[in-house]
């Protein structure tokens, strides 16, 4: 591949995006109309704007790489980022949105009343932000390995430094229309390309290196990797952590905000559904495209270079380097607008919580919270994009979201049985996470209870939530009739 | 494979116990090493943690499930069997065992009427029987309560003890009953502070619709309804909190008034992000600010001016500036009236906005005035996005 293809997609996405973050809304919202000023997101761009945030590295480069090193079982994949917000609609999205909190912490401390329940939860955020940032920063290095044969490190390195500036410097808030953009940008930047290799590869018109090297499709979609061979627990814990993961995403919530009332929150949050579906489409047939004419990238480290490299493979000239720009492009500002979405809403819990809310506190946080996450990045070996995030996930179905729900749902929540629980799932999922891969190799039994925790952790954390609230009866907080009320009654229109 | 799933399971139980007994354990050996002081030291400091625990729940008064809560506590710092709280109607909670519920009622009755502590012998409850002293809570405004006490035998030492947790009490309630009426205070206070319709813009504006209605009788007519709608919004009743939206557009109607007036030397920029559009404020806490830079900045200056309002997103706060680029103000004598000195009627309503803003949000969140004599005016509000911590109230 041309190294400056790679040069100047990766230069260009960063410089719009930075000049955007800066710029881009001081030139569109200045006016003198009032009804202009004053008209709220439309749900159609709220939605776009949670897909642009929420589509990262392992959504635009994992799931294809995935596919082509498991088969049909990475298909859960795309079905549970999508179901997810199925979850959020029916049971966060309007109540949450009511309860007029900005971030969990807020929801916490008005819902519980008590200001340790707040802390507990703020350190949960940035453990859970902190994680879902390193495999952005990873798929970043990948990227530029792959694309311009620099080290890994130097993507990683690049990517951190230009969201932790730009945000620093007081770019990339109330960017609703910026995140928007990106959905669109990402979308066509997957659905160009996989139209343009299935016209090539259905006309006979692609490169015959490639064509010759096709495995027959009994070959490259053999029953062993099929649906039938399901292994039931790895599945039913996958889709409990990422159905229930989605509902702790503090940049996913946070742009509920955004919505004035309950009802635009339920209505964005289906239009969200429907934008994801028709994205995960297209990692979808990458995947496929790639288990027939790129089965050598079918290995841990390099799967997920799969949709950087098909496009040169199969139309190679001047339309294969064009499209290889656009995919690189597309996968750049996936990274960049998940990673300072992320880092955005990270550093406003840090600040608010720990610096006393100042615009230098904000600062500091955003960047100690790209900092982390770099140093994590560069001393680990990513394994598959789609799998780190996905452990993300059972992390956050274990801590934040029973806490979430049943803070909505049942009154007899207490602060005692909301830590305790958010606690019990926090150690336990930690621990398999961390400690699953040596464990798992000498007790081989344990190995997918360790290396799919949700579908234990997640209960258990439940039960310890409701015991310990249960034996807590008088730890009930005494506003919590009318807080509840006020999250589930319809507001006047 | 639903046994090693089990195993897992208890593998992950059985840590969580580990950890939490350890803890416990831990506790325990640092409660009891000498390092906490002598044994009168560590009498001292049970006692005044005691009465610490229960003070919190006897601030909300003597009533309701508070003081069940408290009575646990009372009941450990006196050392007795059982203990009643009443309050001032005879309504008692006990802690301890409610056998002696009947005696209690008996004997808080008496202390009630009576206003004394009394000590009673051998009460018969149920097969046993049990000594009792009674001591009424008089706090300032009266008996508010009483205490009874349940020990078999009552020595004098508990009786004593007895009347001083009963004054202790009536201090806390009273300090309760302070805390409320503060509260209430701060309540009225920002009622109070509403900001009401300055009657020069009532007067401004009536005679600019006047001056209307014979030369351009539609234009009157659109005033008019404008008024009708401002007044309507700023006369509202309902709730101390309102929308960024809704506050932009009653600055719209009051500009649109204002520019009858000053046709078209009053020009506005706006730049609002639309992601605090649904930020909760204070109610007309943006208004004011708007009203001040066209009656004290641009009402003044030749050939008016401009008028900036800015909304931004920052993080987990809404920043709200209003901009004029008028006549400014005299440093000094903003901060004087800012300090809540003699204002003859100039700035109240950035006053009053400061006032509101440090009422609901805390000293933090007050206004910042960037301003000097012939430089424009700045004013700057911080409000947390989650809206107000305070009380939690939020309109709707």
């Amino acid at each position: 591949m041309n190294p400056a293809i790679g040069y100047v997609s990766i230069a260009a996405v960063a410089l719009v995006s930075a000049l955007i973050g800066f710029y881009g809304l001081r030139v569109s919202r200045t006016t003198s109309d009032f009804y202009v000023a004053s008209r709220t997101v439309r749900p159609w761009w709220n939605a776009s704007a949670i897909g642009g945030e929420y589509l990262s590295a392992a959504s635009f480069l994992g799931i294809a790489g995935l596919i082509l090193l498991t088969g049909a079982s990475a298909l859960w994949f795309p079905i549970g980022y999508t179901a997810g917000y199925l979850m959020l609609l029916l049971f966060v999205a309007a109540p949450l949105r009511r309860s007029g909190a900005y971030t969990i912490p807020d929801f916490t401390e008005a819902r519980l009343e008590s200001r340790w329940a707040r802390r507990v939860t703020s350190l949960l955020v940035i453990v859970v932000g902190w994680f879902y940032i390193v495999p952005q920063l990873q798929g970043a290095a990948l990227t530029v390995r792959i694309t311009t044969g620099l080290p890994a490190w130097a993507g990683s390195v690049a990517v951190a430094v230009i969201v932790a500036v730009v945000v620093a410097a007081g770019g990339m808030r109330a960017i609703t229309f910026v995140q928007a953009f990106q959905f669109w940008l990402k979308l066509t930047a997957l659905a160009l390309p996989v139209v343009v290799l299935l016209l090539a590869v259905g006309g006979g018109t692609a490169a015959a290196p490639a064509l010759d090297a096709a495995l027959a499709p009994a070959v490259a979609f053999p029953t062993a990797a099929g649906p039938a061979d399901l292994d039931v627990y790895r599945t039913v814990s996958l889709m409990v952590a990422l159905l229930f993961g989605t509902l702790g995403l503090p940049h996913v919530l946070v742009r509920f905000y955004t919505n004035p009332d309950g009802v635009a929150a339920r209505r964005t949050t289906v239009i969200v559904l429907v934008l994801l579906s028709v994205f995960y489409l297209f990692p979808t047939a990458f995947g496929l495209l790639g288990r027939v004419f790129a089965p050598d990238l079918a290995a841990p480290g390099s799967a997920d270079a799969l949709i950087l490299l098909l496009p040169d493979r199969l139309v190679p000239g001047p339309l294969g380097d064009l499209l290889t720009a656009l995919v690189i492009a597309g996968a750049f500002g996936a990274f960049l607008s998940t990673s300072s979405g992320l880092v955005v809403s990270l550093a406003g819990v840090i600040s608010q919580d720990l610096l006393g809310g100042r615009v230098r506190g904000f600062r500091i946080a955003a960047i100690v919270s790209t900092a982390v996450p770099l140093a994590v990045a560069l001393v680990t070996e990513s394994t598959g994009l789609a799998g780190s995030v996905g452990l993300v996930f059972a992390f956050t179905a274990s801590t934040l979201c029973p806490m979430l729900i049943l803070g909505i749902w049942w009154r007899g929540l207490t602060a005692r049985g909301a830590i305790a629980g958010m606690l019990t799932g926090a150690v336990l999922s930690a621990a398999a996470i961390l400690a699953g891969a040596p464990l798992g190799a000498a007790v081989p039994a344990l190995r997918p209870f360790l290396e799919q925790p949700a579908a234990w952790t997640v209960p258990l954390a439940v039960v310890v939530t409701v015991f310990v609230s249960r034996a807590d009866r008088r730890g009930i907080p005494r506003g919590v009739d009318g807080y509840l009320t006020r999250l589930h009654v319809p507001e006047r229109r | 494979m639903p046994e090693s799933m089990l195993l897992a399971a208890a593998v992950g139980v059985a840590a969580g116990a580990l950890a939490v007994g350890l803890v416990i354990f831990l506790r325990r050996i640092v409660l009891a090493s000498k390092e906490l002081g002598t044994d009168a030291e560590q009498a001292t400091y049970q006692t005044l943690h005691l009465a610490s625990r229960a003070a919190e729940h006897l601030r909300g008064g003597l009533e309701g499930p508070d003081a069940q809560r408290a009575g646990r506590h009372l009941r450990a710092l006196l050392g007795c069997d059982s203990l009643a709280l009443a309050d001032r109607t005879g309504a008692i909670a006990i802690d301890g065992d409610d056998a002696v519920r009947p005696a209690a009622e008996r004997l808080v009755a008496e202390a009630l009427a009576s206003g004394r502590p009394a000590v009673q012998r051998r009460i018969p409850v149920g097969a046993w029987e049990t000594d009792a002293v009674a001591a009424p809570v008089v706090g300032g405004a009266g008996t508010v309560g009483a205490i009874v006490a349940f020990a078999s035998p009552v020595r004098a030492g508990l009786v004593r003890a007895t009347g001083e947790v009963a004054d202790w009490v009536a201090a806390q309630v009273e300090l309760g009953e302070l805390d409320a009426s503060r509260a209430a205070l701060a309540e009225a206070e920002v009622k109070a502070l509403r900001a009401q319709i300055s009657p020069h813009f009532i007067y401004n504006s009536l005679n600019a619709i006047a001056s209307f209605i014979n030369t351009d009788p539609q234009k009157a007519r659109d005033l008019v309804l404008e008024f009708a709608d401002f007044t309507r919004y700023s006369f509202r009743r309902h709730g101390d909190f309102t929308t960024v939206a809704e506050e932009l557009r009653s600055i719209d109607g009051y500009l649109k008034l204002e520019r009858a007036r000053f046709g078209d030397r009053l020009k506005v920029t706006l730049q609002i992000a639309p992601e605090v559009l649904s930020t909760v404020v204070p109610f007309l806490s943006i208004q004011p600010l708007v009203e001040n830079a066209v009656r004290h900045g641009l009402e003044s200056k030749e050939g008016g001016g401009r008028i900036t309002i800015e909304a931004s997103d920052s993080g987990a706060y809404a920043e709200i500036t209003v901009e004029d680029d008028g006549v400014g103000i005299d440093p000094a004598q903003l901060a004087a009236v800012l300090a809540g000195g003699p204002a003859d009627g100039e700035h109240v309503g950035l006053r009053n906005v400061d006032a509101r803003l440090r009422q609901v949000y805390g000293d933090e969140h007050g206004l910042v005035v960037e301003t000097n004599l012939g430089a424009g005016t700045l004013v700057r509000m911080r409000v947390p996005k989650a809206g107000p911590r305070r009380d939690g109230r939020i309109a709707p």
